[in-house]
């Protein structure tokens, strides 16, 4: 589903985020992404998502080398992947049902198909007699519950999280990883940055450990990854 | 066809939207339209002034009347017959005759001379022709005096068109002044719905990165605000007609009472049909050509990051 192949990212700034990443992610996998701050994480996601582009090297998403999808392609190929963001960036005049909706609407679903959709997503996610609500009035827990909603109500095969329980109290945090693990058992991709080792000790996935821009694989339990 | 009512319905859903969000900040946007139809009814409102004046000028012009006063030797029924031939003429239209004798007793009525007049042994007045040219084209009025002024039995040809020649480049020169105060002002509405349109795609910051995260191309970005300046040309345009009928039926009573005076049965020209369309229609689209400018200037540089 993903594929690095000694990719390297240099910010203008001259700080060098990821120096030669290789690794790959299966379909079907959910795999965690982690490391100590400012060890590349975001950055490696961002490049998942063509929010940036690497300095050097190759990034297959899907079979894809996202290096031919010209930048006015990017919002298409966007729509076929889900986004789970730490500050769950939900729209706050809209209501909790306006918001899932929103990649429905860009992808111009028809209605009925789009208001199943929602309502299947928001239900998977147990929210769904907020439907009506703003998303101002849930609790921290249930926001970013919404935008994992809508990070799958289009039903894209990879969804990424970038620190999706970075918020969150240990009690909610396995809530929110146990609801991707249900994601991941219908199916769907999964790469999740989070530096929560407690957390993902009681989860047994595999880990993509980023270490001064590169990875570096173990598996084993209790180290700094 | 199915793909089509779904794209309308989808446009519909965007305009709504658009025009609901203007409404959500009702003194901001009402400040907005205000300055739009201000300035879309000033360049309007004296093009109808202008026109008016035009009208008014265009009623005139037909009546340049011009006299032909002929030599003291012509008598009685050669001026007839004179009067005769030229009326005849296809450039004329009418001649009126105005004998010496009548000349002279109007004179002695009217002026206050009477007594001064009854010291002259003769009539010191000639006959004179009141000549109204037809169609009162212009140069053929002039070529017509010319023609009249070079007969043996002419004295004088007194042209009084000099003033409507005069009024008509004064109303020429007020033409192009609106002309260019149109273009301006054209332009004012292109920047400040521009300008709107900025705030506007920097108050909405969040939610275009939002929507471009989840795969909303540049366009969909682009048409909500897009309809914004539409609807903000639009409803400028709508007051701005509705600011100049209010002004023109202010002071139409007036104007039609001076007009009395002077015997006119003239009335105000408003906007016809076609103007308001067209004031509308400018509305609008310079609406959406100030947005097409901000969304062009400010969109790209939100980038998601």
């Amino acid at each position: 589903m993903i594929r690095f192949e000694n990719v390297r990212k240099r910010y203008p700034a001259g700080k060098e985020a990821l120096s030669g990443v290789s690794f790959s992610l299966e379909k079907g996998e959910m795999a965690f992404l982690t490391g100590p701050s400012g060890a590349g994480k975001s950055t490696l996601l961002k490049l998942v998502a063509l929010i940036e582009r690497p300095t050097r090297g190759t990034v297959l998403v899907g079979n894809q080398n996202t290096s031919r999808i010209p930048r006015r392609r990017i919002p298409h190929f966007r729509r076929r992947i889900g986004i789970v963001f730490q500050d769950h960036k939900l729209l706050d005049d809209r209501t909790v049902f306006d918001n899932v909706a929103l990649p429905l609407l860009i992808a111009s679903l028809r209605h009925r198909e789009l208001e199943r959709r929602v309502r299947a997503a928001l239900d998977q996610v147990g929210l769904l007699e907020y439907e009506k609500s703003s998303p101002l009035s849930l609790s921290i827990g249930e926001q970013q519950r919404v935008g994992i909603a809508r990070a799958v109500a289009s039903r894209p095969e990879l969804v990424i999280a970038d620190e999706p329980t970075g918020n969150l109290d240990p009690e909610l945090s396995l809530n929110i990883m146990q609801l991707f693990e249900r994601f991941n058992k219908v199916g769907v991709t999964l790469l999740i940055a989070t530096h929560d080792l407690e957390l993902i000790d009681k989860l047994d996935h595999r880990r993509l450990c980023l270490d001064q821009g590169k990875v570096v694989n173990k598996p084993q339990l209790n180290t700094d990854c | 066809m199915n793909l089509i009512t779904r794209y309308l319905s989808l446009h519909v859903q965007e305009f709504a939207g658009a025009f609901g969000r203007a409404l959500h900040q009702p003194f901001g946007s009402l400040m907005t339209i205000s300055v739009i139809a201000i300035a879309l009814a000033l360049p309007s409102g004296l093009k109808v002034m202008v026109n008016n004046a035009r009208v008014l000028s265009g009623s005139w012009e037909t009546a340049v009347d011009f006299t032909v006063y002929l030599e003291m030797s012509v008598d009685d029924e050669s001026a007839r017959t004179l009067a005769r031939n030229i009326e005849a003429r296809d450039d004329v239209s009418r001649v009126a005759l105005v004998n010496r004798t009548d000349a002279l007793a109007d004179f002695r009525a009217y002026s206050g001379f009477g007594e001064a007049l009854d010291v002259l042994e003769e009539n010191p007045l000639p006959h004179a022709l009141v000549v109204r040219p037809n169609g009162g084209a212009q140069g053929n009025v002039a070529a017509l005096a010319r023609e009249l002024d070079a007969m043996d039995e002419t004295a004088l040809v007194q042209l009084d068109t000099e003033w409507v020649e005069r009024l008509r480049s004064i109303l020429e020169l007020a033409r192009r002044f609106v002309d260019i105060a149109t273009v301006l002002l054209s332009l004012a509405v292109v920047v400040v719905i521009g300008n709107t349109i900025r705030l506007e795609i920097n108050n909405r910051r969040n939610e275009i990165e939002v929507i471009k995260l989840v795969g909303g191309s540049n366009g969909y970005v682009r048409r909500p605000f897009l309809y914004l300046g539409f609807c903000y040309g639009l409803a400028g345009g709508i007051v701005a007609a509705v600011t100049i009928g209010v002004g023109l039926s202010l002071i139409s009573y007036p104007a039609r009472s001076l007009a009395q005076l002077y015997d006119s049965g003239y009335r105000l020209v408003g906007l016809s049909v076609e103007q308001t369309a067209l004031l509308l229609g400018s509305g609008a689209v310079l609406g959406w050509a100030g947005a097409v400018i901000a969304t062009a200037r400010h969109l790209h540089r939100i980038e998601t990051t």
